[in-house]
């Protein structure tokens, strides 16, 4: 009897690091569900788990207050904020919010820039993922000609 | 084929900065072609990493929303001089790049 339950607590323990593997491997996977949301609070839900926020004013986010031409918007995201886990780039609103995610190792920077595209005037909202807690900063990028139809 | 990455990197003590440009026609999938008026299916990087001495230093996902031959600089802690750094991507359709530079 108590040899069964040795062993039975054996295999649940083989069958928990089984279970846990693909979960790492996971990690890593492109966020299909995530960038394939149409609204901005789902896009959060699939990525981070959850919509809340914490407004922070240790994140520098900078876009150009006017974009010309919405095909090619700049991008710069900085923080002070530590531990950073991940930084995300959400536009409310176009036709799929989630532009890009950065997985950051420790020992990466907080601080990245790319260029995005827009499809019309919206905010910005830069999103950076620390040990404690989700954290943001938006700001209004108008533009003049969209970039997503062409 | 030639990589089609362009990277420079520069170190400043042990933090090096990258800058890094890919070709790629990042298609979102909802642009019309002029000629034939139909549109041209979505061909986009989903996902590109940055590897020093077979470390993962970054990894970005990319949407549709990523502009045209996508730019990115990043930092990191750690580098020295001579590090090998490397680069490479995937897209929706499968296709790959990669480039392998020194720091």
């Amino acid at each position: 009897m108590q040899l069964g339950r040795r062993l039975i607590l054996q295999g649940s323990l083989a069958f928990a690091a089984l279970a846990a593997l693909p979960r790492a491997a996971f990690a890593a996977a492109w966020p299909k569900k995530a960038f394939g949301s149409t609204a901005a609070q789902q896009a959060m839900i699939e990525l981070l788990g959850k919509v809340q926020t914490t407004i922070s004013h240790q994140i520098a986010l900078r876009v150009p207050e006017i974009a010309e031409n919405g095909a090619v918007v700049p991008v710069t995201i900085s923080t002070t904020l530590e531990n950073v886990e991940s930084i995300s780039i959400v536009v409310e609103k176009n036709p799929r919010p989630l532009a890009a995610t950065f997985d950051m190792p420790p020992g990466t920077l907080p601080d990245i820039s790319c260029r995005i595209k827009m499809g019309e005037t919206s905010d910005v909202m830069a999103v950076v993922k620390t040990d404690a807690g989700i954290f943001s900063t938006s700001k209004k990028v108008k533009v003049t000609i969209g970039g997503c139809f062409g | 084929m030639a990589s089609k990455i362009k990277i420079k990197t520069k170190l400043t003590g042990d933090v090096a900065e990258v800058k890094s440009l890919m070709l790629h026609p990042m298609e979102t999938g909802a642009r019309e072609d002029p000629d034939t008026a139909e549109l041209v299916p979505a061909h986009h990087i989903t996902q590109l990493t940055f590897a020093n001495n077979g470390e993962i230093v970054m990894v970005a996902n990319f949407s549709t929303a990523v502009a045209k031959n996508p730019y990115l600089a990043f930092k990191f802690k750690g580098a020295r001089a001579g590090d090998t750094m490397m680069v490479s991507w995937v897209d929706n359709l499968g296709a790959t790049d990669e480039l392998e530079t020194t720091l």
